[in-house]
């Protein structure tokens, strides 16, 4: 590979090597307050490379490799090298990693204790999440959120918060333009854009914090909070986790304790500020 | 049938958590987890080590919780045998 970084998000080491410039540049500016930790071997490697020679000035498409690969993933082209290296990042985590249980989440802290968010694509997580890192919490990640089996602590891995459609907006109004990436228009997930995270939340990436309460958000409707019984939070949770099954009985008992020792609740939003409302409300009456 | 013996699990093979309404059980030969509701669990509690038939547990239960001894129950406990079967979680004996 012509071009490479080494960047560490939270407890995880990437290596990252393409076949062109333009992509590793814009990583290394996504990550560049990212304290690096070049001592220690990488955990997950990513590739982009080009599938022919020529390729790579030729209408130049972006495969997706590493140590994990999937076999029918489409190339990007080369605009979208920046998607394409953190859509890697992710895949490497989500199919490799093995020593923490990786939840599809993201996660706010506040006094050492963790707010964890886990829905589907267009739950609004994401973006409950970084509207959440913009005041008084800590973001610990917008995607997933890694739960230490042997503590039951909840780990942070803030990499650049992915921004989707009409989030760009809310966003870009708030924040110093600075901490915003390139807008990439038209991706296969609409139209994206990164926002880098707050400096204190990067410092304080490697801090745990231990599980307080549980949301599993819905955008759309009117707004309504419903408390969740212990089998359908570890239900849905399974469903959540990338590498539930691939960790065995670690896995089962890390899951069962944390649906065990963490409130856990439904909720509805029809926009932003009434999610963060409700959040907030749960937050000072059941969080543990 | 109900005259099936059936067999439970070696107790050092699963991993059994409460959790609300629903029980999980990891298998630990087969790395699967289980969510079962009631009366799964207590049917795999009260079959111990020993092989037993679907009348027999009925009679059980019916002894524990003070139940008449209705007719169906040794067919229901039958058919939940089966299923706890299909599971992996007990086995004909």
């Amino acid at each position: 590979m012509r071009h490479h970084a080494r960047i560490a998000v939270g407890p995880v080491q990437f290596r990252i090597g393409s076949d062109w410039a333009a992509p590793v540049a814009a990583l290394r500016q996504l990550y560049a307050g990212y304290p690096p930790d070049d001592a220690r071997p990488a955990d997950a490697t990513v590739r982009l490379f080009a599938a022919r020679p020529w390729r790579r000035v030729l209408r130049p498409a972006v495969h997706i490799g590493g140590d994990f690969v999937v076999p029918d993933a489409l190339p990007l082209p080369l605009s979208m090298g920046l998607l394409a290296a953190e859509m890697g990042m992710n895949l490497q985590v989500a199919l490799g990693w093995r020593r923490h249980m990786l939840l599809h989440a993201s996660a706010v802290a506040r006094g050492g204790r963790a707010l964890i968010m886990s829905g589907e694509s267009g739950s609004g997580k994401s973006t409950l999440a970084a509207l959440l890192g913009e005041g008084d919490w800590r973001l610990m990640g917008d995607e997933f959120t890694l739960i230490d089996p042997a503590s039951g602590d909840a780990l942070a891995f803030p990499r650049a918060v992915s921004l989707k459609n009409e989030a760009i907006g809310e966003m870009a109004a708030r924040v110093d333009a600075a901490r915003l990436g390139p807008l990439m228009a038209g991706t296969p997930k609409g139209d994206i854009r990164h926002l880098i995270p707050r400096a204190d939340a990067i410092a304080a990436m490697h801090e745990p914090a231990r599980p307080a309460l549980l949301i599993f958000p819905r955008f759309g409707g009117v707004p309504a909070i419903e408390p969740m019984g212990e089998g359908e939070a570890f239900v849905r949770l399974t469903e959540a986790s990338t590498n539930y099954v691939a960790l065995g009985e670690a896995g089962f008992a890390a899951l069962t304790r944390l649906v065990r020792e963490t409130p856990a609740f439904g909720v509805s939003y029809p926009d932003s500020a009434s999610g963060i409302a409700l959040v907030e409300q749960l937050w000072a009456e059941a969080a543990r | 049938m109900a005259d099936t013996r059936y067999r439970a699990a070696p107790a050092e093979a699963l991993r059994i958590e409460a959790l609300g309404e629903l029980t999980a059980i990891f298998d630990r030969r087969s790395m699967q987890t289980h969510l079962v509701v009631a009366p799964m669990p207590e049917l795999l509690a009260m079959m111990g080590d020993a092989p037993c038939s679907a009348e027999a547990l009925a009679a059980r239960l019916a002894e524990q919780f003070d139940l008449d001894g209705e007719g169906d129950a040794a067919a229901i406990v039958a058919e939940r045998l089966a299923e706890l079967a299909a599971l992996g979680l007990v086995a004909r004996a």
